[in-house]
């Protein structure tokens, strides 16, 4: 059990590592704030812009969308890492897992709030249009309304699995949490950094699915 | 004259739903219409709005062309009011937020002015005390008061009923026949797709007869339940007031 | 648009590199053909266990399956597989990468069986109960088949999730499709081969992105 201790939870160690660790850990925030925003905001935009039902417009946002609905994380973020570079285009880590989770985030939400918008029944919007209302006020205040709720557990639940996907961000040399545990790891050749590093995802992501938990239970009612 | 409809035809791919509709109402009347299921009696009503689009004819609403290349649909929305059948009522608003959305971001009308109006709205159909609470907190009858409410706040020429009353359970019913009662009394012109044959007696101007996308006899109530010149009729009626 | 060809749609390099692409494939099969089977099974144990009346099981139950859920997958990997030999147990690669996953897949299969097994009218059982069938029968007959149909878009989904999964399996040098892909392109100086590799991904992974398509926006839809 001591040898145990002193390898996982060996305090000098950790108490080495622990600045890096939490550099780390405001970079996994950043990162992860950063692809939440535009991630969901892309998402809603493209589902609006289905609205306008203008075919071809259509097909290349569904066709990017399962795209990136099919393609694995690390894949894209690689793509973008090692692969641009070789046609001229250079991204930081940092960019290429923020875009390619954005990109993913993105294409999940569309999905989730497009399914959204086709649930709202169609009376509401033959009620607004007939009071006079405009197609986009329509949108505004009727039907997106009404659309979202019926998201928000669903998204809550993708937008947190797709956050998680920051850690990948190490495989391209973004200072977040694993970064900085896996270089103390490979320094001191000793995984207390990992526990560390283990210890701060807990930290952050626990009351992250405590928060799902909830929303999920709240919007399950609503109606 | 508030509706002038002329040679409507309406069809759905190969479904021709309406076959040549002419139909005119005056002020102040109140036109029934009746006939059996896909007779296109709601199509006519949703044409009327535009909610559907006519393929072919004219519609003009209190003189207004709804159909012409560049008018402005959503103002000509604003003077006719329409009542679905499932009421469509907002679930997100409460009633008085149902029936002031359009007042403020149609008619561009302050808060308050939006909400003073409203009340008046929902006192008019007598829910004056209900402003605060949500649709799923009211009944089918009040629903559809609030629904109408919504259409008469914007003060519309003209009113469009499709099966108002149809969803609603029995006892429900008169409460909304009420609603309607008092507005054909203080003068507004309505045009009302329903089964419901006593109110159509008591209170109608004209009764329009449809079948199969045309209208095959129309005229003053007690011409049409007691004496239609087609026997159709005669069996229709016989068979809804049973 | 020679340039991009030669960059990422290079023939020769293609063919050069397929028969490590090829390798790479079915190992990623192997992996899948693993845990998928492994993680459902694991699942179903834990909704099923959630479901004694003890409440202190329940509530480390709902710990565990938190805990695995907040942790992300390629932190748990390199846990297990860097941090393990350090306990003297010295897993292979593959051991260890299934570990992880079952860890992982079996959470969140656990919390979508325990959904299912919610989402069964009360009267089902209670039906089952008065024609004298016992808990476990009622379970075994009753409930899981219908908690099962209830959840098989869910189940569905995640399967996609844990194939794309795999990928992060290159990090710790088990060569599955990615590995092989990264590998190949830093022997060519060619980006051909990440690029088959996200190819293949999307041929084999974007007819369950739209089967899923129709069946998330029947779930939206009946809320």
């Amino acid at each position: 059990m001591g040898k145990f201790a002193d390898t996982f939870l060996n305090w000098e160690v950790m108490a080495q590592y622990a600045p890096k660790v939490l550099e780390g850990f405001f970079v996994t925030i950043q990162l992860a704030i950063a692809v939440v925003v535009t991630g969901i905001a892309c998402g809603l935009l493209l589902a609006v812009a289905r609205t306008f039902r203008l075919r071809v417009l259509n097909f290349f946002i569904v066709a990017a969308v399962d795209v990136m609905r099919a393609l694995p994380p690390l894949v894209l973020i690689m793509i973008l890492y090692f692969a641009l570079p070789t046609v001229g285009i250079k991204f930081s880590g940092f960019v290429a897992t923020w875009l390619a989770l954005s990109a993913i985030l993105a294409a999940f939400s569309e999905e989730i709030f497009w399914a959204g918008i086709l649930a709202v029944p169609r009376g509401q919007w033959e009620a607004a249009r007939s009071t006079g209302l405009g197609f986009m006020q329509t949108m505004t205040h009727v039907v997106l309304p009404q659309a979202v709720r019926l998201t928000i557990p669903p998204l809550t639940n993708r937008t947190i699995a797709i956050t998680k996907g920051t850690a990948l961000g190490a495989t391209v040399a973004v200072g977040e949490i694993l970064y900085q545990a896996q270089t103390g790891y490979s320094f001191s050749y000793n995984p207390s950094p990992l526990t560390l590093g283990a210890i701060a995802y807990l930290i952050l992501f626990i009351p992250v699915v405590w928060f799902g938990r909830w929303v999920e239970t709240r919007f399950a009612w609503k109606r | 004259m508030i509706l002038d409809v002329r040679a409507l035809h309406k069809s759905f791919g190969q479904l021709e739903v309406l076959k040549g509709i002419d139909l005119q109402v005056a002020e102040r009347e109140l036109v029934f219409v009746i006939g059996p299921s896909g007779s296109g009696k709601s199509t006519l009503l949703r044409c009327c709005n535009r909610l559907e689009e006519p393929s072919s004819g004219s519609i003009r609403v209190a003189g207004i062309d709804i159909m012409a290349p560049g008018v402005d649909i959503n103002a000509v929305r604003r003077r006719i009011g329409m009542v679905f059948q499932s009421f469509n009522l907002y679930p997100h608003l409460n009633a008085l937020g149902n029936v002031t959305l359009a007042l403020q971001k149609v008619l561009k009308k302050p808060k308050n002015e939006a909400q003073d109006l409203g009340v008046k709205a929902l006192t008019r159909v007598g829910l004056a005390e209900k402003a605060k609470a949500y649709p799923n907190e009211l009944s089918g009858g009040q629903q559809q008061r609030v629904a109408i409410a919504r259409a008469l706040a914007l003060e519309p020429s003209i009113m469009l009923f499709d099966e108002p009353t149809s969803a609603l359970d029995p006892e429900l019913v008169g409460s909304v026949l009420a609603v309607m009662r008092e507005m054909r009394e203080s003068g507004m012109t309505m045009v009302v797709v329903s089964h419901e044959m006593r109110f159509a007696r008591g209170a109608a101007d004209r009764v329009v007869f449809m079948d199969q996308g045309r209208i095959l006899e129309q005229g003053t109530p007690q011409k049409l339940f007691n004496q239609p010149e087609h026997s159709r009729i005669r069996e229709f009626i016989a068979s809804i007031e049973h | 648009m020679e340039t991009l060809i030669n960059a990422f749609f290079n023939t020769s390099i293609l063919r050069e590199t397929a028969p490590y692409l090829w390798s790479g494939f079915l190992m990623t099969l192997l992996l899948t053909i693993v845990v998928v089977p492994l993680g459902l099974a694991g699942g179903l144990a834990l909704a099923l266990l959630s479901t004694v009346k003890f409440r202190a099981l329940r509530l480390a139950l709902i710990f565990y399956t938190d805990f695995f859920r907040a942790f992300p997958p390629l932190v748990l990997l390199m846990f297990i597989a860097f941090g393990l030999p350090f306990t003297g147990l010295d897993l292979p690669a593959f051991a260890s990468v299934a570990l992880a996953f079952l860890l992982n897949t079996s959470s969140y299969y656990g919390e979508i069986f325990r959904a299912g097994i919610e989402s069964v009218p009360r009267g089902q059982l209670e039906a089952a109960r008065s024609t004298g069938l016992g808990a476990a029968q009622t379970l075994a007959y009753v409930v899981v088949p219908q908690a099962t149909r209830n959840v098989i878009p869910d189940l569905i989904s995640n399967t996609l999730e844990v194939v794309k999964l795999t990928s992060i399996a290159s990090v710790v040098a088990l060569p599955e499709l990615l590995y092989a892909a990264r590998q190949a392109q830093s022997i060519t100086y060619n980006a051909t081969p990440i690029i088959a590799a996200g190819i293949i991904y999307l041929v084999c992974l974007w007819p369950l992105v739209r089967l899923l398509s129709r069946f998330e926006h029947r779930q939206i839809a009946l809320h």
